[in-house]
């Protein structure tokens, strides 16, 4: 009951004038950052961070989760009009959203695929609302051992849930923490990996990596693949809204069972990207027009985009109550609380009880007002994708400079961002997944330090992350999760052998 | 090892080549990070493990998975993949080489004037149009960015000459 009390003072933190206009800002800005190429929504939250260093904390994050909500609602303006997603988790939206754009109801796919957003993050919000506060107090108990262990089952779901091959995320992961651990080394106080360079005193800041592998690296690939946007146009009006609502109900269960899809993907690290196309590949399975999926179908629309948002939503489950962002997006949400000066994790609850709960408000308000806002502005946001690449582009690299600039004030940080752009490209294209390197270029410190501090406290015993129920079924689950795809061969080839079928090599 | 985005033909540096590349590089990085963990002690003093400790064991782990990575690549037959063609690789040149010459201006010209050449150039080179289009936006991005950086959030960025000589 205390919890619905908090709730309510922090919406009342939300309505305050100023913290409405910075909300229909952060919109505004998501939706642009999510229609365009290049820019996403961990590094336009990035570029804007530095923005909100003289901001209350309260005021900032209302501001940058809702750039994130915009970039989530944005991805799927590109997807229908265009058949370009804005996102990668859009990608599953194009298969029947462009169909529908081509048979003249894009009005409807845009309805529909808004409404499911809005669904997908309200149910995913909800679940925040009942639940964070819950893992928090439970979380309160953990010792360093136990806080290492759910870093560690985070980082291994990584490799058992990334569709690119487990040790290229080993690779890019450590080098993460490798990356994160140059500089000064917290517990000791002690300089190490900077081989003389003054430049590298204070490490490889994460904002810096996002916006260079993000960022610049995605211009390059779009500039490689030599993008030409030619969309349909977008004509949304009241009547077509209401009369796409009056259908949406009768899609209860498809909402229902993509909600849970996208809350239970995005509580683990795996996120909405996957997210959105098992929602997909289910639905089409399950639906009795299941035929007609990739030709057009509302329920083709609805599905993605419904588990996209809870996915995106319920990544923030662990950021707020753990410590442990789920998504790039959020990890980049929780550099700036650290940078805000506060401390992520279970104690936030008790601490900052003003600024968990008007970020809680705030993920309700601002999925209201993001509806409304996308719904009125469709052809303004699709005007920005007929801007031809080659304006676009620069304008992009300059914000993307500047926002690299304003991190420490060093130009420095500029050229490594380059760097980070050419190293990003480079990585993508040869499958090396780039969201396990930012979560670890910014949780490697807390990790190391909850490692190092459980290593003092058994005298370098690795058994110290076995002592207890609780730290040992951690640790197991992270396990299961690290040789999971070894387990599912293994499990296949089991199966394969007790129906006596050869399984080709 | 299938890769959809390069099935778009023309010659160029075979995929298995950069796949190589990527995977020694990260290594060699990792072999960085074991020479400068060593230096400061990988083992245990009296407070407990070492600075080096944590990211001596995270280099292991990157040699490690790079040499998984590397025998798969060459166990793998080349398929004749190509990592791009190499027009491809000439747009992505059109944009790395400006945007290197853009960040190491930026020290010493301000990053205005260098985002106004920036803007102007690509649009006038690469997108092919007018002088008077290119300049345009070349100008009004930047005093846009100037006015809300300087006037609004008050965020001093670099700046160069110029402004010096108009008194900022």
């Amino acid at each position: 009951m205390e919890d619905i009390g908090n709730l309510f003072h922090g919406f009342a933190v939300v309505v305050q004038p100023y913290n409405l206009v910075l909300m229909v800002v952060g919109i505004v800005l998501g939706v642009i950052v999510g229609v365009l190429p290049g820019l996403g929504g961990a590094n336009g939250v990035a570029i804007l961070l530095p923005l909100t260093f003289s901001m209350s904390p309260t005021s900032a994050i209302i501001m940058l989760s809702c750039i994130y909500w915009g970039a989530l609602f944005g991805g799927a303006i590109t997807s229908i009009l265009f058949n370009i997603p804005g996102e990668p988790w859009s990608v599953a939206t194009t298969f029947d959203g462009y169909p529908m754009a081509q048979q003249g109801k894009a009005g409807e796919a845009l309805t529909a695929a808004f409404t499911s957003s809005f669904v997908g993050a309200l149910f995913a919000v909800i679940m925040i609302t009942l639940v964070a506060p819950l893992v928090a107090s439970f979380a309160l108990r953990f010792g360093p051992p136990e806080i290492f262990s759910v870093y560690f089952l985070a980082f291994c779901s990584f490799v058992g849930l990334s569709k690119e091959p487990p040790f290229k995320t080993v690779a890019s992961m450590m080098l993460g923490f490798a990356l994160g651990a140059v500089g000064l080394d917290q517990m000791t106080g002690q300089l190490r990996l900077t081989f003389g360079f003054e430049t590298l005193l204070t490490g490889f800041d994460f904002l810096i990596a996002v916006i260079g592998l993000f960022g610049i690296g995605e211009i390059l690939l779009t500039m490689e693949e030599g993008l030409s946007f030619r969309g349909k146009a977008a004509k949304i009006n009241l009547k077509v809204v209401i009369q796409t609502w009056k259908e949406l109900p009768r899609y209860w269960m498809l909402y229902l069972r993509s909600c849970v899809i996208g809350c239970w993907m995005g509580i683990s690290p795996a996120g909405a990207t996957p997210a959105s196309f098992m929602s997909y590949g289910i639905a089409k399975r399950i639906s009795k027009r299941g035929f007609n999926f990739g030709k057009g179908e509302i329920e083709g629309v609805i599905a993605p985009e419904t588990a996209a948002h809870a996915a995106g939503t319920a990544a923030l489950l662990p950021m707020i109550s753990l410590g442990v962002p789920g998504s790039p997006t959020a990890a980049v949400l929780l550099g700036g609380l650290l940078i805000w000066g506060l401390q992520p994790g279970p104690l936030l609850f008790t601490e900052q009880k003003d600024f968990v709960w008007g970020l809680i408000a705030s993920m309700y308000m601002g999925n209201i007002v993001g509806l409304i806002v996308v719904l009125t502005c469709v052809p303004l946001f699709a005007a920005i994708l007929r801007i031809p690449f080659s304006v676009i582009a620069p304008i992009i690299l300059v914000l993307c400079a500047i926002g690299a600039y304003t991190v420490h004030n060093n130009t420095f940080d500029v050229v490594m961002m380059l760097v980070f752009g050419v190293v990003g490209y480079f990585m993508k294209k040869t499958n090396y997944p780039l969201a396990p390197m930012v979560l670890a270029i910014v949780l490697g410190d807390k990790a190391e330090e909850s490692f190092r501090q459980s290593l003092l406290a058994s005298q370098g015993g690795l058994s110290v992350f076995f002592s207890n129920a609780l730290v040992s079924t951690i640790m197991t689950l992270g396990l299961i999760a690290l040789f999971w795809p070894m387990i599912q061969s293994g499990l296949g080839r089991l199966r394969a052998g007790k129906k006596g079928v050869r399984v080709a090599e | 090892m299938s890769n959809d985005i390069n099935e778009t033909g023309g010659a160029g540096p075979s995929h298995r080549g950069v796949e190589i590349g990527v995977a020694v590089a990260i290594a060699g990085l990792a072999v960085i990070g074991i020479i400068g963990a060593t230096r400061v002690g990988t083992g245990w003093s009296a407070e407990g493990p070492r600075a080096g400790f944590f990211p001596f064991y995270i280099c292991v782990a990157i040699l490690i998975s790079c040499a998984v990575n590397l025998t798969q690549v060459l166990r793998t037959e080349s398929d004749g993949a190509v990592f791009a063609s190499w027009s491809q690789i000439n747009k992505v040149l059109q944009v790395v080489i400006p945007t290197a010459v853009y960040v190491s201006i930026i020290p010493y010209s301000g990053i205005y004037v260098a985002s106004a050449l920036l803007i102007a150039g690509f649009m006038k080179i690469l997108g092919r149009y007018g002088w008077s289009a290119s300049i345009g936006v070349g100008l009004l991005v930047p005093l846009f960015t100037f006015v809300a950086f300087e006037k609004w959030f008050l965020v001093p960025l670099p700046k160069g000459p110029l402004e010096n000589l108009l008194g900022y």
